[in-house]
Protein backbone atom coordinates (compact mmCIF):
# COMPACT_ATOMS: atom_id res chain seq x y z
CA UNK A 1 0.00 0.00 0.00
CA UNK A 2 1.37 3.35 -1.05
CA UNK A 3 -0.29 5.70 1.41
CA UNK A 4 1.70 8.69 0.23
CA UNK A 5 0.23 8.33 -3.25
CA UNK A 6 -3.24 8.03 -1.77
CA UNK A 7 -2.80 11.26 0.17
CA UNK A 8 -1.16 13.15 -2.69
CA UNK A 9 -3.78 12.11 -5.25
CA UNK A 10 -6.72 12.91 -2.98
CA UNK A 11 -6.88 16.69 -3.74
CA UNK A 12 -6.52 16.05 -7.48
CA UNK A 13 -9.34 13.53 -7.42
CA UNK A 14 -11.47 15.80 -5.26
CA UNK A 15 -11.09 18.57 -7.84
CA UNK A 16 -12.08 16.13 -10.56
CA UNK A 17 -15.14 15.15 -8.53
CA UNK A 18 -16.35 18.74 -8.98
CA UNK A 19 -16.28 18.20 -12.76
CA UNK A 20 -18.28 14.99 -12.24
CA UNK A 21 -20.85 16.82 -10.10
CA UNK A 22 -21.16 19.62 -12.65
CA UNK A 23 -21.74 17.15 -15.49
CA UNK A 24 -24.24 15.29 -13.33
CA UNK A 25 -26.27 18.28 -12.19
CA UNK A 26 -26.49 19.98 -15.59
CA UNK A 27 -27.52 16.79 -17.38
CA UNK A 28 -30.02 15.87 -14.66
CA UNK A 29 -31.74 19.26 -14.89
CA UNK A 30 -32.00 19.11 -18.70
CA UNK A 31 -32.91 15.41 -18.51
CA UNK A 32 -35.74 16.07 -16.06
CA UNK A 33 -37.39 18.48 -18.51
CA UNK A 34 -36.91 16.04 -21.40
CA UNK A 35 -38.26 13.23 -19.24
CA UNK A 36 -41.34 15.18 -18.18
CA UNK A 37 -42.04 16.23 -21.77
CA UNK A 38 -41.78 12.68 -23.10
CA UNK A 39 -43.77 11.22 -20.21
CA UNK A 40 -46.61 13.59 -21.12
CA UNK A 41 -46.24 12.65 -24.80
CA UNK A 42 -46.44 8.97 -23.83
CA UNK A 43 -49.81 9.59 -22.18
CA UNK A 44 -51.11 11.34 -25.29
CA UNK A 45 -53.94 9.49 -27.01
CA UNK A 46 -52.59 10.25 -30.49
CA UNK A 47 -50.94 7.01 -31.63
CA UNK A 48 -48.27 8.78 -33.64
CA UNK A 49 -47.15 11.03 -30.75
CA UNK A 50 -47.33 8.09 -28.40
CA UNK A 51 -45.19 5.83 -30.62
CA UNK A 52 -42.67 8.61 -31.17
CA UNK A 53 -42.15 9.02 -27.42
CA UNK A 54 -41.93 5.25 -26.97
CA UNK A 55 -39.37 5.01 -29.79
CA UNK A 56 -37.21 7.66 -28.15
CA UNK A 57 -37.15 5.90 -24.81
CA UNK A 58 -36.63 2.49 -26.44
CA UNK A 59 -33.71 3.76 -28.51
CA UNK A 60 -31.89 5.37 -25.60
CA UNK A 61 -32.56 2.58 -23.12
CA UNK A 62 -31.66 -0.18 -25.54
CA UNK A 63 -28.21 1.07 -26.51
CA UNK A 64 -25.15 1.63 -24.33
CA UNK A 65 -24.45 5.19 -23.19
CA UNK A 66 -20.97 4.91 -24.72
CA UNK A 67 -22.45 4.49 -28.21
CA UNK A 68 -24.64 7.53 -27.67
CA UNK A 69 -21.71 9.70 -26.62
CA UNK A 70 -19.62 8.51 -29.57
CA UNK A 71 -22.40 9.17 -32.08
CA UNK A 72 -22.85 12.70 -30.77
CA UNK A 73 -19.17 13.54 -30.29
CA UNK A 74 -17.53 11.77 -33.27
CA UNK A 75 -20.54 11.22 -35.52
CA UNK A 76 -22.39 14.52 -35.67
CA UNK A 77 -19.25 16.47 -36.56
CA UNK A 78 -19.20 14.57 -39.81
CA UNK A 79 -22.35 16.24 -41.12
CA UNK A 80 -21.14 19.18 -43.19
CA UNK A 81 -24.35 21.11 -42.77
CA UNK A 82 -24.09 21.09 -38.96
CA UNK A 83 -20.62 22.56 -39.13
CA UNK A 84 -21.97 25.72 -40.74
CA UNK A 85 -24.73 26.31 -38.19
CA UNK A 86 -24.50 27.82 -34.73
CA UNK A 87 -24.95 24.31 -33.29
CA UNK A 88 -21.34 23.63 -34.14
CA UNK A 89 -20.23 25.98 -31.37
CA UNK A 90 -21.80 23.52 -28.94
CA UNK A 91 -21.06 20.27 -30.75
CA UNK A 92 -17.34 20.82 -31.09
CA UNK A 93 -16.96 20.95 -27.32
CA UNK A 94 -16.61 17.50 -25.72
CA UNK A 95 -18.14 18.95 -22.54
CA UNK A 96 -21.43 19.84 -24.23
CA UNK A 97 -21.48 16.65 -26.30
CA UNK A 98 -21.21 14.64 -23.11
CA UNK A 99 -23.97 16.68 -21.49
CA UNK A 100 -26.27 16.26 -24.51
CA UNK A 101 -25.72 12.50 -24.46
CA UNK A 102 -26.23 12.25 -20.69
CA UNK A 103 -29.33 14.46 -20.75
CA UNK A 104 -30.95 12.50 -23.59
CA UNK A 105 -30.09 9.22 -21.85
CA UNK A 106 -31.36 10.16 -18.41
CA UNK A 107 -34.35 11.83 -20.10
CA UNK A 108 -35.37 8.48 -21.58
CA UNK A 109 -35.18 6.69 -18.22
CA UNK A 110 -36.87 9.59 -16.41
CA UNK A 111 -39.74 9.57 -18.90
CA UNK A 112 -40.38 5.90 -18.11
CA UNK A 113 -40.26 6.56 -14.37
CA UNK A 114 -42.65 9.52 -14.61
CA UNK A 115 -44.98 7.73 -17.03
CA UNK A 116 -45.48 4.83 -14.66
CA UNK A 117 -45.96 7.31 -11.81
CA UNK A 118 -48.68 9.13 -13.78
CA UNK A 119 -50.38 5.84 -14.51
CA UNK A 120 -50.45 4.76 -10.88
CA UNK A 121 -52.28 7.89 -9.74
CA UNK A 122 -55.66 6.73 -8.49
CA UNK A 123 -58.49 7.90 -10.78
CA UNK A 124 -60.41 8.91 -7.66
CA UNK A 125 -57.98 11.74 -7.01
CA UNK A 126 -58.53 13.22 -10.48
CA UNK A 127 -62.29 12.69 -10.16
CA UNK A 128 -62.24 14.46 -6.81
CA UNK A 129 -60.56 17.42 -8.48
CA UNK A 130 -63.13 17.42 -11.27
CA UNK A 131 -66.05 17.28 -8.87
CA UNK A 132 -64.63 20.33 -7.11
CA UNK A 133 -64.89 22.11 -10.46
CA UNK A 134 -61.16 22.48 -11.02
CA UNK A 135 -60.18 22.79 -14.68
CA UNK A 136 -58.29 19.94 -16.35
CA UNK A 137 -55.20 22.10 -16.75
CA UNK A 138 -55.03 22.96 -13.07
CA UNK A 139 -55.71 19.33 -12.13
CA UNK A 140 -52.75 18.33 -14.27
CA UNK A 141 -50.32 20.94 -12.94
CA UNK A 142 -51.45 21.15 -9.33
CA UNK A 143 -52.53 17.58 -8.65
CA UNK A 144 -51.14 15.08 -11.13
CA UNK A 145 -47.60 16.43 -11.52
CA UNK A 146 -46.87 16.85 -7.77
CA UNK A 147 -48.23 13.37 -7.00
CA UNK A 148 -46.29 11.83 -9.89
CA UNK A 149 -43.07 13.47 -8.72
CA UNK A 150 -43.58 12.17 -5.20
CA UNK A 151 -44.41 8.68 -6.48
CA UNK A 152 -41.31 8.53 -8.64
CA UNK A 153 -38.84 9.76 -5.98
CA UNK A 154 -37.40 6.33 -5.04
CA UNK A 155 -36.96 5.26 -8.67
CA UNK A 156 -35.58 8.66 -9.59
CA UNK A 157 -33.06 8.40 -6.76
CA UNK A 158 -31.74 5.22 -8.36
CA UNK A 159 -31.60 6.98 -11.69
CA UNK A 160 -29.50 9.81 -10.21
CA UNK A 161 -27.00 7.28 -8.87
CA UNK A 162 -26.92 5.41 -12.20
CA UNK A 163 -26.37 8.71 -13.98
CA UNK A 164 -23.57 9.65 -11.60
CA UNK A 165 -21.85 6.42 -12.58
CA UNK A 166 -22.67 7.19 -16.20
CA UNK A 167 -20.78 10.49 -16.10
CA UNK A 168 -17.59 8.43 -15.81
CA UNK A 169 -17.93 7.85 -19.57
CA UNK A 170 -17.12 11.51 -20.12
CA UNK A 171 -13.51 10.43 -19.65
CA UNK A 172 -13.70 8.61 -23.00
CA UNK A 173 -14.17 11.92 -24.81
CA UNK A 174 -11.12 13.57 -23.22
CA UNK A 175 -12.94 15.15 -20.26
CA UNK A 176 -11.03 14.96 -17.00
CA UNK A 177 -13.75 13.94 -14.59
CA UNK A 178 -13.17 11.80 -11.49
CA UNK A 179 -12.72 8.59 -13.51
CA UNK A 180 -10.60 10.37 -16.15
CA UNK A 181 -8.17 11.70 -13.54
CA UNK A 182 -8.15 8.35 -11.73
CA UNK A 183 -7.24 6.58 -14.96
CA UNK A 184 -4.50 9.14 -15.64
CA UNK A 185 -2.98 8.64 -12.18
CA UNK A 186 -3.23 4.84 -12.51
CA UNK A 187 -1.54 4.81 -15.91
CA UNK A 188 1.32 7.04 -14.73
CA UNK A 189 1.97 5.39 -11.36
CA UNK A 190 0.73 1.80 -11.99
CA UNK A 191 -0.93 1.80 -8.60
CA UNK A 192 -4.51 0.77 -9.51
CA UNK A 193 -5.59 -0.43 -6.07
CA UNK A 194 -4.64 2.73 -4.17
CA UNK A 195 -6.23 5.04 -6.73
CA UNK A 196 -9.32 2.85 -6.90
CA UNK A 197 -9.75 3.07 -3.14
CA UNK A 198 -9.54 6.88 -3.13
CA UNK A 199 -11.62 7.51 -6.27
CA UNK A 200 -14.11 4.78 -5.37
CA UNK A 201 -14.37 6.24 -1.88
CA UNK A 202 -15.29 9.64 -3.31
CA UNK A 203 -17.91 8.04 -5.58
CA UNK A 204 -19.33 6.07 -2.65
CA UNK A 205 -19.51 9.21 -0.57
CA UNK A 206 -21.48 10.95 -3.32
CA UNK A 207 -23.77 7.92 -3.64
CA UNK A 208 -24.29 8.00 0.12
CA UNK A 209 -25.21 11.72 0.10
CA UNK A 210 -27.61 11.34 -2.85
CA UNK A 211 -29.21 8.27 -1.29
CA UNK A 212 -29.86 10.05 2.00
CA UNK A 213 -31.06 13.22 0.30
CA UNK A 214 -33.70 11.24 -1.58
CA UNK A 215 -34.66 9.41 1.60
CA UNK A 216 -35.09 12.74 3.35
CA UNK A 217 -37.25 14.08 0.51
CA UNK A 218 -39.32 10.90 0.51
CA UNK A 219 -40.01 11.34 4.22
CA UNK A 220 -40.73 15.03 3.89
CA UNK A 221 -43.26 14.54 1.11
CA UNK A 222 -44.74 11.28 2.31
CA UNK A 223 -48.53 11.03 2.16
CA UNK A 224 -49.20 9.50 5.54
CA UNK A 225 -47.29 11.76 7.86
CA UNK B 1 -23.75 -0.65 -48.02
CA UNK B 2 -20.28 -1.26 -49.47
CA UNK B 3 -18.88 -0.49 -46.05
CA UNK B 4 -20.66 -3.50 -44.63
CA UNK B 5 -19.55 -5.97 -47.32
CA UNK B 6 -18.18 -9.28 -46.10
CA UNK B 7 -14.59 -10.05 -47.07
CA UNK B 8 -11.63 -7.74 -47.51
CA UNK B 9 -13.50 -4.78 -48.92
CA UNK B 10 -15.97 -4.14 -46.15
CA UNK B 11 -16.47 -4.38 -42.41
CA UNK B 12 -19.39 -6.81 -42.43
CA UNK B 13 -17.54 -9.92 -41.32
CA UNK B 14 -15.45 -8.03 -38.75
CA UNK B 15 -18.58 -6.55 -37.20
CA UNK B 16 -20.27 -9.94 -37.27
CA UNK B 17 -17.45 -11.54 -35.29
CA UNK B 18 -17.37 -8.52 -32.98
CA UNK B 19 -21.08 -9.07 -32.27
CA UNK B 20 -20.38 -12.71 -31.43
CA UNK B 21 -17.62 -11.49 -29.10
CA UNK B 22 -20.03 -9.11 -27.36
CA UNK B 23 -22.49 -11.96 -26.85
CA UNK B 24 -19.71 -14.26 -25.59
CA UNK B 25 -18.44 -11.66 -23.09
CA UNK B 26 -21.96 -10.87 -21.88
CA UNK B 27 -22.86 -14.53 -21.34
CA UNK B 28 -19.54 -15.30 -19.61
CA UNK B 29 -19.94 -12.24 -17.40
CA UNK B 30 -23.50 -13.21 -16.54
CA UNK B 31 -22.35 -16.73 -15.53
CA UNK B 32 -19.47 -15.33 -13.45
CA UNK B 33 -22.05 -12.99 -11.90
CA UNK B 34 -24.22 -15.97 -10.97
CA UNK B 35 -21.27 -17.56 -9.19
CA UNK B 36 -20.81 -14.38 -7.17
CA UNK B 37 -24.54 -14.29 -6.47
CA UNK B 38 -24.50 -17.93 -5.29
CA UNK B 39 -21.74 -17.02 -2.83
CA UNK B 40 -23.07 -13.67 -1.64
CA UNK B 41 -26.86 -14.21 -1.50
CA UNK B 42 -26.61 -16.70 1.41
CA UNK B 43 -24.21 -14.30 3.15
CA UNK B 44 -26.76 -11.50 2.75
CA UNK B 45 -29.55 -13.62 4.18
CA UNK B 46 -27.38 -15.04 6.96
CA UNK B 47 -28.07 -14.04 10.55
CA UNK B 48 -24.36 -13.57 11.19
CA UNK B 49 -23.62 -9.82 11.29
CA UNK B 50 -20.06 -10.23 10.01
CA UNK B 51 -21.09 -12.25 6.94
CA UNK B 52 -23.80 -9.68 6.31
CA UNK B 53 -21.23 -6.92 6.39
CA UNK B 54 -19.03 -8.67 3.82
CA UNK B 55 -21.93 -9.23 1.40
CA UNK B 56 -23.30 -5.72 1.91
CA UNK B 57 -19.96 -4.08 1.27
CA UNK B 58 -19.59 -6.07 -1.95
CA UNK B 59 -22.96 -5.01 -3.34
CA UNK B 60 -22.73 -1.43 -2.06
CA UNK B 61 -19.23 -0.76 -3.37
CA UNK B 62 -19.82 -2.33 -6.78
CA UNK B 63 -23.18 -0.66 -7.29
CA UNK B 64 -21.92 2.72 -6.07
CA UNK B 65 -18.75 2.95 -8.15
CA UNK B 66 -18.72 3.50 -11.94
CA UNK B 67 -18.28 0.38 -14.07
CA UNK B 68 -15.42 2.03 -15.92
CA UNK B 69 -13.43 2.48 -12.69
CA UNK B 70 -13.90 -1.22 -11.84
CA UNK B 71 -12.71 -2.17 -15.33
CA UNK B 72 -9.62 0.04 -14.97
CA UNK B 73 -8.87 -1.60 -11.60
CA UNK B 74 -8.82 -5.07 -13.16
CA UNK B 75 -7.26 -3.96 -16.41
CA UNK B 76 -4.29 -2.34 -14.71
CA UNK B 77 -4.25 -4.43 -11.55
CA UNK B 78 -5.42 -7.82 -12.76
CA UNK B 79 -2.16 -9.37 -13.89
CA UNK B 80 -0.27 -7.84 -10.96
CA UNK B 81 -2.73 -9.48 -8.55
CA UNK B 82 -2.46 -12.85 -10.27
CA UNK B 83 1.34 -12.61 -10.36
CA UNK B 84 1.31 -11.85 -6.64
CA UNK B 85 -0.76 -14.96 -5.94
CA UNK B 86 1.48 -17.02 -8.25
CA UNK B 87 4.62 -15.73 -6.50
CA UNK B 88 3.29 -17.14 -3.21
CA UNK B 89 3.29 -20.53 -4.89
CA UNK B 90 6.82 -19.94 -6.13
CA UNK B 91 6.08 -18.91 -9.70
CA UNK B 92 8.00 -15.74 -10.49
CA UNK B 93 7.53 -15.26 -14.23
CA UNK B 94 5.40 -12.61 -15.90
CA UNK B 95 1.79 -13.64 -16.38
CA UNK B 96 -0.47 -11.83 -18.77
CA UNK B 97 -4.20 -12.41 -18.65
CA UNK B 98 -6.02 -11.76 -21.86
CA UNK B 99 -8.48 -8.96 -22.46
CA UNK B 100 -11.40 -11.37 -22.66
CA UNK B 101 -10.89 -12.71 -19.15
CA UNK B 102 -10.22 -9.26 -17.67
CA UNK B 103 -13.35 -7.92 -19.32
CA UNK B 104 -15.62 -10.83 -18.53
CA UNK B 105 -14.40 -10.91 -14.94
CA UNK B 106 -14.85 -7.20 -14.26
CA UNK B 107 -18.29 -7.09 -15.89
CA UNK B 108 -19.08 -10.36 -14.08
CA UNK B 109 -18.29 -8.86 -10.68
CA UNK B 110 -20.59 -5.94 -11.47
CA UNK B 111 -23.33 -8.19 -12.81
CA UNK B 112 -22.95 -10.40 -9.72
CA UNK B 113 -23.70 -7.50 -7.38
CA UNK B 114 -26.99 -6.82 -9.17
CA UNK B 115 -27.85 -10.54 -9.36
CA UNK B 116 -27.20 -10.90 -5.62
CA UNK B 117 -29.73 -8.17 -4.89
CA UNK B 118 -32.25 -9.77 -7.23
CA UNK B 119 -31.93 -13.22 -5.64
CA UNK B 120 -32.05 -11.78 -2.14
CA UNK B 121 -35.25 -9.94 -2.98
CA UNK B 122 -36.78 -13.00 -4.63
CA UNK B 123 -36.00 -15.34 -1.72
CA UNK B 124 -37.27 -12.80 0.80
CA UNK B 125 -40.54 -12.40 -1.05
CA UNK B 126 -41.32 -16.12 -0.93
CA UNK B 127 -44.17 -16.75 1.47
CA UNK B 128 -43.07 -17.90 4.92
CA UNK B 129 -45.62 -20.69 4.72
CA UNK B 130 -43.58 -22.34 1.98
CA UNK B 131 -40.59 -22.70 4.30
CA UNK B 132 -42.81 -23.95 7.10
CA UNK B 133 -44.63 -26.42 4.85
CA UNK B 134 -41.28 -27.79 3.65
CA UNK B 135 -40.23 -28.23 7.27
CA UNK B 136 -43.47 -29.96 8.13
CA UNK B 137 -42.97 -32.37 5.23
CA UNK B 138 -39.67 -33.31 6.80
CA UNK B 139 -37.60 -32.42 3.75
CA UNK B 140 -33.84 -32.23 4.17
CA UNK B 141 -32.12 -28.84 3.96
CA UNK B 142 -31.06 -29.51 0.37
CA UNK B 143 -34.40 -30.94 -0.65
CA UNK B 144 -36.11 -27.92 0.83
CA UNK B 145 -33.91 -25.52 -1.08
CA UNK B 146 -33.76 -27.27 -4.46
CA UNK B 147 -37.33 -28.60 -4.64
CA UNK B 148 -39.32 -25.86 -2.94
CA UNK B 149 -37.45 -22.57 -2.67
CA UNK B 150 -35.28 -22.44 -5.80
CA UNK B 151 -38.02 -23.09 -8.41
CA UNK B 152 -40.13 -20.32 -6.91
CA UNK B 153 -37.15 -18.02 -6.59
CA UNK B 154 -36.38 -18.42 -10.28
CA UNK B 155 -39.90 -17.44 -11.26
CA UNK B 156 -39.83 -14.35 -9.08
CA UNK B 157 -36.28 -13.42 -10.06
CA UNK B 158 -36.62 -13.77 -13.83
CA UNK B 159 -38.10 -10.34 -14.65
CA UNK B 160 -35.39 -8.61 -12.61
CA UNK B 161 -32.68 -10.91 -13.93
CA UNK B 162 -33.69 -9.85 -17.42
CA UNK B 163 -32.91 -6.27 -16.35
CA UNK B 164 -29.53 -7.44 -15.05
CA UNK B 165 -28.90 -9.11 -18.40
CA UNK B 166 -29.70 -5.87 -20.26
CA UNK B 167 -27.34 -3.93 -17.98
CA UNK B 168 -24.62 -6.56 -18.43
CA UNK B 169 -25.05 -6.56 -22.21
CA UNK B 170 -24.72 -2.78 -22.37
CA UNK B 171 -21.80 -2.76 -19.92
CA UNK B 172 -19.77 -4.95 -22.28
CA UNK B 173 -19.37 -1.87 -24.50
CA UNK B 174 -17.09 -0.44 -21.79
CA UNK B 175 -14.61 -3.29 -22.21
CA UNK B 176 -13.62 -1.68 -25.51
CA UNK B 177 -11.27 0.53 -23.44
CA UNK B 178 -9.14 -2.55 -22.76
CA UNK B 179 -8.76 -3.27 -26.47
CA UNK B 180 -10.96 -6.36 -26.65
CA UNK B 181 -12.47 -6.42 -30.14
CA UNK B 182 -16.20 -6.36 -29.50
CA UNK B 183 -18.85 -4.22 -31.23
CA UNK B 184 -17.68 -0.89 -29.82
CA UNK B 185 -13.97 -1.49 -30.41
CA UNK B 186 -14.54 -2.78 -33.94
CA UNK B 187 -16.72 0.24 -34.76
CA UNK B 188 -14.01 2.51 -33.38
CA UNK B 189 -11.43 0.88 -35.64
CA UNK B 190 -13.74 0.94 -38.66
CA UNK B 191 -14.74 4.55 -38.00
CA UNK B 192 -11.09 5.53 -37.76
CA UNK B 193 -9.99 3.90 -40.97
CA UNK B 194 -12.97 4.92 -43.11
CA UNK B 195 -13.49 8.33 -41.48
CA UNK B 196 -17.16 7.58 -41.23
CA UNK B 197 -17.87 7.52 -37.48
CA UNK B 198 -21.53 8.52 -37.84
CA UNK B 199 -22.32 5.44 -39.91
CA UNK B 200 -20.36 2.94 -37.84
CA UNK B 201 -21.47 4.13 -34.41
CA UNK B 202 -25.08 4.27 -35.61
CA UNK B 203 -24.66 0.74 -36.92
CA UNK B 204 -23.23 -0.29 -33.54
CA UNK B 205 -26.33 1.20 -31.92
CA UNK B 206 -28.50 -0.86 -34.26
CA UNK B 207 -26.57 -4.02 -33.35
CA UNK B 208 -27.06 -3.37 -29.63
CA UNK B 209 -30.77 -2.66 -30.19
CA UNK B 210 -31.04 -5.94 -32.07
CA UNK B 211 -29.33 -7.81 -29.24
CA UNK B 212 -31.52 -6.26 -26.54
CA UNK B 213 -34.65 -6.84 -28.65
CA UNK B 214 -33.86 -10.50 -29.34
CA UNK B 215 -32.92 -11.24 -25.75
CA UNK B 216 -36.15 -9.61 -24.57
CA UNK B 217 -38.13 -11.97 -26.83
CA UNK B 218 -36.22 -14.96 -25.49
CA UNK B 219 -36.63 -13.93 -21.86
CA UNK B 220 -40.36 -13.36 -22.31
CA UNK B 221 -40.68 -16.97 -23.46
CA UNK B 222 -38.70 -18.16 -20.45
CA UNK B 223 -40.92 -16.12 -18.16
CA UNK B 224 -44.01 -17.67 -19.70
CA UNK B 225 -42.48 -21.10 -19.15
CA UNK B 226 -41.67 -20.53 -15.49
CA UNK B 227 -45.01 -18.88 -14.77
CA UNK B 228 -47.07 -21.78 -16.01
CA UNK B 229 -49.42 -22.86 -13.31
CA UNK B 230 -49.93 -19.31 -12.04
Amino acid sequence: MDFELMISSFPKLLNAAIVTLKLLSVSLIIGLFIGLLFAILRLNKNVFVNKFAYGYSYLFRGTPLLVQIFIIYFGLGQIEYLRSTFLWVILKEPYWCAIIAFALNTGAYTSEILRSAFQTIKPGIIEAGKSLGISNKIIFYKIQIPIAIRQSLPAYGNEIILMMKGTSLASTVTLMDLTGVAKYIISTTFRPVEVFIVAGGIYLFMTFVIHNLIKFLEKKYSFNS
Amino acid sequence: MELLAFGDTGWGDELFYATLMTIAVAITAMIIGFFFAIIFTPLKLSKNKFLNLIANSYTTVIRGVPELLVIYLFFFGGSAAIMFVASIFGYGEYIEINAFMTGAFSIGIISGAYSTEVFRGAIQSIDKGQFEAANVLGLSKFGKFFKIILPQTLRLALPNLSNVWQITLKDTSLISVTGLVEIMRQSYVAAGSTRDPLFFYSFAAVLYLLLTFLSMKLINRLEAKYSRGY
